[in-house]
C-alpha cells in the first residue's frame, strides 16, 4: 500500500534492522540468565498452587528453598523432576512437603538432567493441553458468536473487590463494550509474588489473582454470550512476576496482557536484567497462548513531552516489536502503544496526533495498535475532557487503529463510575459509526504538515536507534533516554532474583511453545 | 408587570446558583441510579432531586445502562443559599516569585544552595504531580524546580517508602520534602501522609524540615490538619511551591 505520509522504505528497514541487532544483543544476555519468578513460573505450570499457613504462596516457597541452597541456577524443572523421580510424588506433593519443612528438594539422590526432564515432560504436556484448550474455545467463540469491530472499545473496571468489578464489567459488555481491563491495585507489580484466592479489598485495582481472572472470565462469557459478541479479558503481564501472570493468563484464557520489555524497568525501577529476562518467557508463553501483549509506549508521553519526545515511542515500539520476533509472537498480536497526549494548546496538535497515528499503522500494518487516550492534559473539566476524548477517538477512526483504550471524562478525578464509562463508549460508538470510512477517503498533502511531521519522527526515531545500537541497551536505559527516566543497570528491585544459568539447566516449556502448537 | 428596573444586585449574604436570571438557582446534576430504566425509575430520580434541594426537577436525560442501572441527567432550582461574607479560607499565605525572582531572592537572602527532596510516596505510581514541581521541564510552561538556580531539586519517582525518602532528605541535608500523592481510593493518601508525619517526629525531625503535601486531592487546610507546613492543591506550579520554601527558610532563620 502507498504510504499516505510518502515515509521512506528505507528509514523504516534501517529502523528495523537496527532494532532487530539491539533485541539479538539483549538475547545472548537473557539466554545465559534465569530469575526466581521465571523458575516459580515453570513450577506454575508443572502444577504447583496454593498457598502455606502464611499465605505464602507454594511456588515461592519452594523456589526460596532451591535459591537458599545454591541451586537455582539449574532451574526449577531439573530439581521438580529428580523430586518426582526420587520420591515418587506429584509436583504439588513435593511443594507442600517442601512447604511442611519435611523435605529439601536440592539434598536428594540427583538423577541426570535427562532423566528429571523426561520425568517431567508429561505434566509439561498436560500444562500446554489446558492452555491449548483455552486457545481453541477463543477461537470457537470467534467463529461462533463473533466480535466486536475495530478499534475495539477498551474499558476498565477498578473497584478493588472482584465481585464488584463483575458488576461494573458487565455493565460496561451492555454498553458496547469489547475489551475489559481489571486494572491492578497500586504496588501489586512490585510483590515478588503472585497473592492467591478471590480478592475483595485493592487500592485503585484488584489484584491480579488466578482465582480473580477466573471468576471475570467466566463473567465476560456469560456477558459476551448475552450481548451476543466474544468479550476479550485483559489484565497485566508486568511487573516482578511477569512470566508467572502470563502463565496464569494463558491457563484462564486472557486474551490481551500488558506486557513491555522496558516498562517495569522505567516506570516501577524494576532491575533492567531482572525484566529482560522475565519478558522473554513471559513473551513466549503469549505468543503460544494466542494472547495480544500490549506494550507501554504510552507512559513515556506522560512522563516526557509528547511533542518532543515521539520519536522515543517510535523507537521503543521498534524494540518491543523485535523482542516479540525473538518471542515468536506473531504480528497479529503484537500490540504495540502510543497516546494521544500532547498538550491541547498547541496550534495544529490534532495534525501532529494524527501524523503519528497513521505513521504507527503504515510502520505496523498488522499489529493490534493500541491507543490510549489523553491523561496528562484532563484537568477535572469533564466537559472538555469529553471533547479532547472525542478528538482522540476521531484520530483513532481515521488511523484504523486497533485498541482503543476509552478516555474518561473524569480522568484526574476518580477511578470511572458506570456512566462515565457508558457516556465513553458513547462517544466513542458515534465518532467510529459517524467518520468510518475517512481514513480511506483522505490523502494528505504532499509536503504538508501531517507528511513532515511523521517523516521527522521516523528519522529521529532511526537515529535514537542507531545511537542505542552503538551504546547498548543498558547504557541507553542509564542515560534517560527513555520518558526521561535514568535507571542503573545494578540498581532497582529484583536483582538479587537474577542467576547465570548453569551447563545442566533447562526449561522444557520454552522449547516446545517457540515451535508453536504441537 | 415584570419588574422594568435595572439587573437586580446580588446579596452576598444569600447566594445561590445562576442560570440566566440572578438567583434562579439553576443547577445541573447527573447520576445513576440502581433502578431498572423506565417512568419508575424517572419518578424516583425527581424525588430524590427534590430531597438534594432542587425545586421544579426535570430530568432532562435518562439511559439504560443494562442490568437494572439507570443514568439521569437532571435540572432543578436550587432553594438553598450561601452566606459568602462569612467564609474563611486557610490558603498558603506567600508573595508568589517567579523563577528568576526566587534565584535572586535566594542570592540576596540565603546565600547558599537550597535542598528540595520529592517524591510521590507509599503505593502511588503517579509521577505526573511531582513530575510537574520538580522536573526541569515543569507543566505547562511552568517550568520546574530542577531549572531553579540556587535550588538543588531531586525527584525520587514513584511509589518511594516514606522512611526511603526521609532517608534521602537526611542524606542530602535538605532544607523541604515534597511528598506528592494522586491516587486516594478510599483515603489512603491521608494514611500515607500521616505515617510521614509520625515518622519524622519520630527521627526527631520533623521541626528541621519544611514539609509539603501536594495533589489534586489536597488542600492546604488538609495538609496543616495532617501535620504539614503546607498543601499545593491543584494549579500550584513550581513557583508558588519554591516562593512558600524560601519564604520560610529565611523566616525560620535557616539561611
Amino acid at each position: 500500500m502507498k504510504s499516505k505520509l510518502n515515509l521512506d522504505p528505507g528509514a523504516i528497514d534501517s529502523a528495523r534492522s537496527c532494532a532487530s541487532r539491539i533485541a539479538h544483543s539483549m538475547q545472548e544476555f537473557i539466554e545465559k540468565h534465569t530469575t526466581v519468578s521465571t523458575e516459580r513460573t515453570v513450577l506454575r505450570l508443572l502444577g504447583v498452587d496454593g498457598v502455606n499457613d502464611v499465605d505464602t504462596p507454594l511456588p515461592n516457597v519452594v523456589i526460596d528453598q532451591i535459591k537458599d541452597a545454591g541451586g537455582l541456577p539449574r532451574g526449577a524443572a531439573y530439581w521438580m523432576g529428580n523430586a518426582m523421580i526420587q520420591t515418587g510424588l506429584e509436583p504439588q506433593e513435593i511443594a507442600e512437603k517442601i512447604s511442611a519443612g519435611e523435605l529439601k528438594i536440592t539434598e536428594l539422590p540427583a538423577a541426570s538432567e535427562k532423566e528429571a526432564e523426561e520425568k517431567v515432560m508429561p505434566y509439561v504436556y498436560e500444562a500446554l493441553k489446558k492452555i491449548d484448550a483455552q486457545r481453541e474455545k477463543r477461537e470457537h467463540y470467534l467463529e461462533t458468536i463473533g466480535e466486536g469491530k475495530r478499534p475495539y472499545l477498551y474499558v476498565i473496571v477498578a473497584t478493588g473487590n472482584i465481585y464488584e468489578d463483575v458488576v461494573q464489567a458487565k455493565a460496561a459488555v451492555r454498553q458496547g463494550a469489547d475489551i475489559i481491563a481489571v486494572i491492578r491495585t497500586t504496588a501489586q507489580s512490585l510483590l515478588d509474588y503472585v497473592p492467591y484466592g478471590p480478592t475483595t479489598e485493592g487500592f485503585g485495582g484488584t489484584y491480579a489473582t488466578q482465582e480473580n481472572f477466573r471468576i471475570m472470565r467466566k463473567a465476560l462469557d456469560e456477558a459476551g454470550e448475552e450481548v451476543g459478541k466474544y468479550i476479550r479479558l485483559c489484565n497485566y503481564s508486568s511487573g516482578m512476576c511477569m512470566a508467572e501472570i502470563a502463565a496464569m493468563g494463558a491457563l484462564e484464557r486472557l486474551d490481551v496482557m500488558l506486557n513491555d520489555a522496558l516498562y517495569g524497568i522505567l516506570f516501577r525501577d524494576i532491575n533492567m536484567q531482572r525484566t529482560l529476562v522475565d519478558q522473554y518467557f513471559s513473551r513466549v508463553i503469549i505468543g503460544y497462548c494466542g494472547t495480544i501483549f500490549n506494550s507501554g509506549e504510552d507512559n513515556y508521553l506522560t512522563t516526557d513531552d509528547a511533542y518532543e519526545a515521539a520519536h522515543t515511542v517510535l523507537a521503543s515500539q521498534f524494540i518491543n516489536e523485535q523482542f516479540a520476533v525473538l518471542a515468536n509472537i506473531p504480528e497479529e498480536q503484537m500490540g504495540l502503544g502510543h497516546a494521544f497526549e500532547m498538550d491541547p494548546d498547541i496550534e495544529n496538535g490534532f495534525l501532529y496526533e494524527l501524523a503519528q497515528a497513521i505513521m504507527a499503522r503504515e510502520i505496523f500494518p498488522n499489529a493490534p495498535l493500541k491507543y490510549m487516550p489523553p491523561t496528562k492534559f484532563m484537568t477535572g473539566n469533564i466537559f472538555k475532557g469529553h471533547i479532547q476524548d472525542a478528538m482522540f477517538n476521531m484520530v483513532a477512526i481515521w488511523s484504523g487503529q486497533s485498541l482503543q483504550l476509552l478516555g474518561m471524562p473524569t480522568e484526574a478525578i476518580h477511578t470511572p463510575h458506570m456512566h462515565d464509562r457508558y457516556l465513553s463508549i458513547e462517544n466513542a460508538s458515534y465518532i467510529f459509526n459517524n467518520a468510518r470510512d475517512l481514513g480511506s477517503e483522505v490523502e494528505f498533502k504532499e509536503g504538508g504538515i501531517i507528511q513532515q511531521r511523521a517523516q521527522k519522527v521516523l528519522k529521529e526515531a532511526d537515529e535514537l536507534l542507531h545511537e542505542i545500537e552503538r551504546d547498548g541497551l543498558f547504557s541507553t536505559l542509564e542515560q534517560g533516554r527513555f520518558g526521561g527516566v535514568k535507571r542503573p543497570r545494578d540498581g532497582g528491585k529484583g536483582l538479587e532474583g537474577v542467576c547465570l544459568k548453569d551447563e545442566k539447566y533447562f526449561n522444557p516449556f520454552i522449547p516446545i511453545m517457540l515451535g508453536g502448537v504441537k | 408587570m415584570a419588574d422594568k428596573t435595572a439587573v437586580a444586585q446580588v446579596d452576598l449574604t444569600k447566594v445561590k446558583p445562576y442560570g440566566d436570571t440572578l438567583n434562579d438557582g439553576m443547577t445541573q446534576v447527573s447520576f445513576t441510579l440502581p433502578v431498572p430504566y423506565g417512568e419508575e425509575g424517572s419518578e424516583a430520580a425527581k424525588i430524590l432531586a427534590r430531597k438534594m434541594g432542587l425545586d421544579e426537577p426535570n430530568v432532562v436525560y435518562s439511559k439504560d445502562q443494562g442490568g437494572g442501572y439507570t443514568f439521569f441527567i437532571v435540572y432543578g432550582k436550587c432553594q438553598h443559599t450561601v452566606d459568602y461574607t462569612s467564609i474563611k479560607v486557610t490558603k498558603v499565605e506567600v508573595e508568589v516569585m517567579d523563577r528568576l525572582e526566587c534565584a535572586e531572592y535566594i542570592k540576596e537572602n540565603i546565600k547558599r544552595n537550597v535542598v528540595i527532596v520529592g517524591a510521590s510516596t507509599g503505593t502511588d505510581a503517579h509521577t505526573v504531580g511531582i513530575d510537574a514541581i520538580m522536573n526541569m521541564k515543569g507543566f505547562h510552561g511552568h517550568f520546574g524546580l530542577e531549572r531553579f538556580e540556587g535550588i538543588d531539586a531531586y525527584n525520587y519517582g514513584s511509589q518511594v517508602p516514606n522512611e526511603v525518602l526521609i532517608q534521602k532528605a537526611k542524606e542530602t541535608k535538605a532544607d523541604a520534602i515534597l511528598v506528592s500523592q494522586t491516587v486516594t481510593q478510599k483515603d489512603i493518601h491521608i494514611t500515607n501522609l500521616t505515617n510521614m508525619v509520625e515518622l519524622l517526629e519520630a527521627e526527631g525531625m520533623r521541626d528541621k524540615v519544611i514539609l509539603c503535601c501536594g495533589g489534586p486531592r489536597i488542600s492546604h487546610e488538609l495538609a496543616q490538619e495532617l501535620g504539614y507546613d503546607a498543601g499545593f492543591g491543584p494549579h500550584t506550579y513550581a513557583e508558588h511551591v519554591a516562593s512558600f520554601v524560601l519564604d520560610e527558610i529565611v523566616a525560620r532563620g535557616w539561611a
